[in-house]
């Protein structure tokens, strides 16, 4: 077995048993963890497929932010997660079934599987490998696909305002700076010059 | 024994199925339901990513970027719905969603 073999079978071999975990770990704290572990591993196949870029950006995206969104909402809500498995053997069987149901299907698709010699030479963009794989992306993604990306940014405006107008929220009963009124103040209503104080009296 | 197509093809078809799994074994928690469909979503991209390496064409590769800009607007939306749901019903129940009856 070469090398690329057996990473190959390690890398899947965890990132399949961490998927596992995901969905059957207790505490949705170790869900989390376990889901970045398989997207870790899942770099690591991205990797021996030749697409580094792919690879960190996976680390990058997924671990850095959406596990950590995860995270944080997870650690956010005040929720009985031990209630909250309650239920899980009631649907075992239907879940088993559907499964083995979904994955013989896909098998049977996959072990099936061939592309025909016409279907290669239509279009695409063929892999050069005197560049490396961060450059032809950049040069297909800047030039080809451009429009795509431009809308990819759009969704990502789009996420980024959804999201804080869904979270916001204003509390009437806290204090705010009015910055309008700040500026609107002048010395002749903030300051009051008392003449004819007696002294020793007070006011 | 070489590495071929259909072991990535295989593994990726293992991981849509888990992620399937979740979506249905998880009646009470939606965050679980959330991770499940970020496991669809990379068994996808495993896809695009195995068929773009072993036919040598880039395309694949550039839309898998795509779907991971996708995957990311749709977690912080839906952990973004999450949570105002949490703090008007102070439950994250499946099987309490019902206000749209659908």
């Amino acid at each position: 077995m070469t090398m690329a073999a057996a990473f190959f079978y390690l890398f899947s071999t965890v990132m399949i048993a961490s998927a596992f975990m995901v969905i059957a770990a207790r505490n949705p704290v170790h869900s989390v963890l376990f889901l970045i572990l398989a997207f870790v591993n899942a770099s690591g196949l991205f990797i021996l497929l030749g697409a580094e870029f792919l690879a960190m950006i996976l680390v990058v995206v997924y671990v850095g932010a959406v596990a950590v969104l995860f995270l944080f909402v997870v650690m956010m809500l005040d929720v009985d997660f031990a209630e909250l498995k309650q239920g899980f053997l009631q649907y075992l069987p239907v879940g088993v079934l559907i499964g083995a149901v979904v994955l013989l299907e896909l098998v049977l698709v996959v072990g099936g599987w061939q592309t025909a010699p016409a279907a290669l030479a239509t279009g695409g963009v063929p892999i050069n490998l005197a560049l490396s794989n961060t450059a032809q992306l950049g040069n297909v993604i800047y030039t080809k696909y451009v429009f795509l990306f431009e809308a990819s940014s759009l969704v990502l405006l789009t996420a980024m305002i959804g999201a804080i107008v869904l979270t916001l929220r204003h509390k009437p009963d806290v204090k705010r700076q009015d910055i309008a009124a700040q500026n609107a103040r002048t010395p002749a209503d903030a300051v009051d010059m008392k003449t004819n104080v007696p002294s020793r009296a007070g006011i | 024994m070489d590495i071929g197509l259909s072991h990535y093809l295989t593994v990726a078809a293992v991981l849509f199925t888990m992620g399937v799994m979740g979506i249905i074994l998880n009646r009470k928690n939606i965050i679980i339901i959330l991770m499940s469909v970020e496991l669809i979503l990379l068994s996808v991209n495993i896809n695009l990513v195995s068929f773009s390496s072993f036919l040598g064409d880039l395309t694949g590769q550039v839309f898998s970027l795509f779907i991971l800009t996708v995957a990311a607007a749709e977690a912080a939306i839906g952990l973004a719905i999450l949570v105002t749901y949490f703090r008007n019903r102070g439950s994250i129940a499946v099987e309490d969603i019902n206000m749209m009856k659908g």
